[in-house]
């Protein structure tokens, strides 16, 4: 779940790191009262997404006026496809240098991973790799002090400053792990007479690990059947095709895409009914595929820990209730298959075996 | 030969009271695996298809001596189960759970790399060494004992292309699901280390898709180290950037893990890459015939 920037900064004071003094506004009275008690400003606009700057999505405001003026251009706007709903009214900060730091998830190493750069405030793919410290932590140590020393060596940061630097790192690791972060983003760590402070802040928390960070405000970025199928714990995502699709496992499901893909068809969505989905998620998941009006469905089970009888019984169930009024294709081979395909066979309805010719079917179909 | 785990291997079930663990002990043991031992923290004492049930790790390994084990265990209590089984001693742990979060996945990575086990997963089918053992979630019907080494990302594609070889009359020797999850104790590079070196396995089979760059990594290893042919096929050609498709790792962000620069990497290193899962089976022909 990516966090938009204030609730990113709300974060990083919880853990005692500075950010400028600030205000979250929806309206632009609100911004030129905001700024009265904050002074010279800079307006930028809550959206997950980056290049803001470039897409006019920052301004700078010398008055109250000028911050009415400029919020109310701001709220209007339609940023990366997110419109603005939310501004931060933040005090203009004194920049003596610009540093870049994160720390990411490095999936590859398993490691976390602290990104930092004295070349910040730029974004992180322009600076030449030179100039990037990477240096991974490894997890059954966590970030040592050791280890931040050596990082402002590598940065070059001396004296006063690497302590400052040192401390800041020190509390964005700890923030990182308690709060299951994948990513968090300084960008810039701006050096102000003589402190650090978090000018901008990327945060991103482990999806999975929601469950014990219950405090944390839910930021939807999804479009409303994705939210629904979500909900439904179900891994769904729109696509802009026709055929429906169903399938077990997310190779599987992508797979299916592909071959869909292979012999002239558009898929309307990637859906993974998930391992050892039971009959109720299945049936919901089947519904969900019909409120989205397709031309075909095609579901492609391979049964593992997903039981093709309960997929089957799933199905018979949504047919009972409501009225399947497209083609629906269907494949089922694997775990309890014969039990699965005698249930079909019982309300009329035949299964292929290979994944080619369900794919090939439902493209046929769709037309 | 096989790798990981064979005929001697005795098998502990982790969550072995809950749906899924009573479900698949009962696959594990139709299929020939020797259970010898069940834990449910609070369900000790009873017996599971005829396997007794412990509370604790430690009380089921000093009665049975177990060298591998499987998890069943809700997600937020894998971390737990998993420090628990490395501290006991075993060696060879598999995680079917899915949904852990990410910083207990590395936590209990990095505890198994200071304990010299490995962890297959999370969010993995598991490993099975056909004909002799079986310690995961997928239909073994399809794994007969055979001269192909199968390695994969995800679990039912994987199913699908060893139903497409044993089709083919060619069955496997160990299949290695690596797990769903961004972070994964094993990578193909480390499977397929093993694989080039047993001596039951002829060909190798990857099953990759778009996301990371483990396959490109698993790429640049079989340039330089491997002689036995292998062959990939990779999901996610269709995908949208910046979609994450159902897996953590599958998605193509910033350019990176893109199909494209995938297959270039593994057809640089003379990996035949299938264009269709059941392509897979007619390449293998080639180099088994």
């Amino acid at each position: 779940m990516k966090l938009y920037e204030y609730m990113g900064k709300d974060l990083l004071a919880g853990f005692g790191i500075t950010i400028p003094q600030g205000k979250v506004v929806c309206h632009p009275q609100e911004a030129a009262s905001a700024f009265k008690e904050i002074g010279p400003a800079v307006i930028k606009t809550q959206v997950l997404t980056g290049k803001r700057g470039k897409a006019g999505g920052i301004a700078f405001v010398n008055n109250p006026r000028e911050a009415q003026n400029e919020a109310g251009r701001l709220l209007g706007m339609t940023i990366g496809g997110f419109k603005v709903e939310r501004l931060l009214v933040e005090s203009k900060l004194q920049i003596d240098r610009e540093l870049y730091l994160a720390i990411v998830l490095d999936g590859t190493l398993r490691y976390p991973v602290v990104l930092t750069s004295t070349r910040g405030g730029m974004d992180i793919e322009e600076v030449p790799p030179e100039f990037i410290v990477k240096y991974p932590v490894r997890p059954s140590l966590g970030l040592q002090p050791f280890m931040a020393r050596e990082i402002c060596r590598r940065l070059d940061l001396k004296a006063d400053l690497a302590k400052e630097f040192s401390t800041v790192l020190l509390k964005l690791y700890r923030l990182f792990k308690e709060r299951d972060a994948e990513l968090v983003e300084i960008n810039p760590l701006v050096l102000s007479k003589g402190r650090f402070i978090a000018a901008d802040a990327k945060v991103t928390i482990d999806d999975d690990a929601l469950f014990r960070q219950k405090d944390l405000v839910k930021v939807e970025e999804r479009t409303d059947l994705e939210k629904k199928a979500h909900e439904l714990g179900l891994a769904f995502v729109e696509l802009d095709g026709d055929i429906a699709v169903m399938a077990n496992g997310a190779g599987m499901a992508m797979a299916t895409l592909d071959m869909i893909h292979y012999y002239g068809g558009r898929p309307a969505n990637f859906l993974d009914a998930g391992g050892g989905a039971g009959v109720e998620q299945t049936a919901q998941a089947l519904e969900l595929l019909l409120a989205t009006k397709p031309r075909v469905i095609m579901i492609n089970i391979f049964g593992g820990i997903t039981r093709c009888d309960d997929v089957a019984n799933a199905f018979a169930k949504v047919k009972r209730e409501k009225n399947i009024n497209v083609p629906v294709v269907f494949r089922l081979v694997g775990t309890n298959e014969e039990a699965g395909r005698k249930i079909l066979d019982d309300i009329g309805v035949s299964a292929y075996g290979t994944m080619r010719e369900t794919a090939q079917k439902a493209v046929e179909l769709a037309g | 030969m096989a790798i990981f785990i064979d005929e001697n291997t005795r098998v502990m079930v982790q969550g072995i009271t809950g749906n899924q663990g009573t479900f698949h002990t009962k696959q594990m043991l139709a299929y020939g695996t020797n259970i010898v031992a069940g834990v449910s923290p609070g369900k000790g004492g009873r017996m599971v298809e005829k396997i007794p049930v412990y509370d604790t790790v430690e009380s089921a390994f000093l009665e049975h001596k177990p060298d591998a084990a499987i998890l069943f265990v809700p997600a937020p209590f894998a971390r737990d189960g998993v420090l628990e089984t490395l501290s006991a001693g075993i060696k060879v742990i598999v995680v079917v759970t899915e949904g852990i979060p990410v910083h207990d996945a590395m936590d209990m990575i990095a505890m198994a790399r200071l304990s010299g086990a490995i962890v297959v997963g999370p969010n993995t089918f598991g490993v099975i060494s056909s004909g002799k053992c079986k310690l995961g979630i997928m239909p073994h019907q399809y794994y007969v004992q055979g001269p192909v080494g199968v390695v994969a990302r995800s679990g039912t594609l994987s199913y699908e292309i060893v139903a497409n070889l044993k089709e083919a009359g060619y069955g496997t020797s160990t299949a290695v699901g690596l797990g769903g999850d961004r972070v994964v104790g094993l990578s193909f590079t480390d499977v397929i280390r093993e694989l080039e070196a047993d001596s039951e396995t002829e060909l190798i089979v990857m099953v990759g898709e778009i996301g990371g760059t483990a396959e490109e990594e698993a790429a640049h290893y079989i340039k330089n180290n491997v002689k036995k042919p292998v062959i990939a096929y990779l999901a996610g050609k269709s995908a949208p950037p910046g979609k994450r498709m159902g897996h953590a790792g599958a998605i193509i962000e910033r350019g990176q893990g893109t199909f494209q620069a995938k297959v270039q990497a593994l057809e640089s290193a003379g990996v035949r890459v299938a264009e269709l899962p059941f392509e897979v089976s007619y390449l293998a022909k080639e180099f088994l015939d």
